[in-house]
């Protein structure tokens, strides 16, 4: 598969969160203002792509010899370790980009993405080229869905809304109506 | 507190779908049949049951600081062995849960039993606790994935069920049908919960 097509089709076609479920927790929790879901899908870009790498380098030098069934154990140990560690980092290098991102730093182990991105790139197969277009494709879709729901949400808060819809059930009707928006994508890759 | 109270908190009280609102990932993805859906929540309840009699067993051991680390272990332990079971004895629903199976680690019900339950109470109460919560959750998958299967196909575990004529509504088995359903289901909870609180108050 092309570079391309690789991108086209994580941030379009198969766009993680409205067509493939993957981090549907921090799409609806973080999603109520424009800007926190900005430092959140930077957030989740960064992490994204250095953690596809890496779990890469370590599915083929060391997983590969035998140990395939440690995968998720292995995986999600270095993904936990690795969001400390860059944590950390940015603390003690960029306080702003600390205060921009810090909060939603730890929150991003959880977020299923990470781990569905590292196990996908192993599935389908794919070389260190491919596997960080496929992460940033990703992570780029998840920050699309993500900032575009936002954008939505804040216009509602001041719409009138039924009182048993408010809140969470109109928020995954809005995700519900953007998902048919991106079919329109479907045969494009 | 008692047993059968810690069950029922688990199943309706607290239902981790429709009152808690999370670990939705896998609600919305795996729910295009009511087999799946099935699949999926006897899958999770077997995870939460084992974390939970572990993390229980093991409270006073873990030290505070690295509890987190040490449930996500013992959570990703379970996960690896009931996705070898089900690769064993189960083909095809492994194959149709793909990638969601593994991504249980990050369920997030999973790690919130172990952080607000398990690590505070006796075993057994942990272990009703996660049997409670799991069937909580299979409940949810069961009914959003029996609507989406009777509305998007005509059928409910496999079986047809109004004959040729039905023109289902495909929308329902893709994705969007998945979010638009799971709202209506929420809210239609939440209104019964409220008119509920308000009868008895």
């Amino acid at each position: 598969m092309s570079i391309f097509t690789i991108l086209i089709s994580t941030v379009f076609v198969n766009n993680f969160v409205l067509a493939r479920f993957l981090g549907i927790c921090p799409f609806l929790g973080v999603s109520n203002k424009i800007e926190t879901a900005t430092g959140m899908s930077i957030a989740v870009t960064f992490v994204v792509t250095l953690s596809s790498i890496i779990t890469y380098i370590i599915q083929k030098l060391v997983l590969n010899n035998g140990l395939e069934y440690l995968q998720t154990i292995v995986f999600i140990l270095v993904i936990a370790a690795l969001v400390q560690f860059v944590e950390m980092v940015i603390k003690k290098t960029s306080p702003t980009l600390y205060n921009a991102l810090g909060v939603y730093l730890p929150l991003i182990t959880t977020n299923c993405v990470v781990l569905g991105v590292a196990i996908l790139n192993i599935q389908e197969g794919f070389n260190l080229i491919q596997t960080i277009f496929n992460a940033v494709g990703a992570s780029v879709g998840f920050g699309i869905a993500l900032i575009l729901i936002s954008g939505i949400r804040e216009q509602l808060e001041v719409a009138d809304v039924p009182e048993a819809l408010e809140g969470f059930p109109i928020a995954l009707i809005t995700a519900g109506l953007m998902s048919i928006a991106f079919l329109g994508f479907n045969g494009l890759v | 507190m008692k047993l059968s109270k810690v069950f029922y908190n688990g199943l309706i009280k607290d239902n981790p779908i429709f009152v808690q609102l999370i670990g939705m990932c896998s609600v919305l993805a795996v729910t295009t049949s009511v087999e799946n859906g099935l699949g999926m929540g006897l899958a999770v309840t077997g995870v939460l049951i084992g974390s939970n009699l572990v993390i229980s067993l093991l409270r006073k051991v873990i030290p505070d600081k690295i509890r987190i680390p040490a449930f996500v272990v013992i959570i990703a332990t379970f996960v690896t062995i009931v996705e070898m079971f089900m690769k064993a004895y189960t083909q095809e629903l492994y194959n149709n849960l793909g990638i969601f199976i593994p991504l249980i680690v990050v369920n997030c019900i999973i790690l919130a039993r172990a952080e607000a339950f398990a690590s505070k109470n006796n075993v057994l109460a942990s272990v009703v606790d996660g049997l409670g919560m799991g069937l909580g959750y299979t409940l949810a998958l069961l009914i959003l994935g029996g609507l989406r299967e009777i509305l998007g196909a005509g059928s409910i575990f496999g079986k047809e069920l109004f004959g040729p004529a039905f023109e289902p509504a495909l929308i329902f088995i893709m994705p969007p049908g998945a979010f638009i359903l799971l709202g209506i289901l929420i809210a239609v909870f939440n209104s019964v919960r409220k008119k509920k609180a308000t009868t008895e108050s």
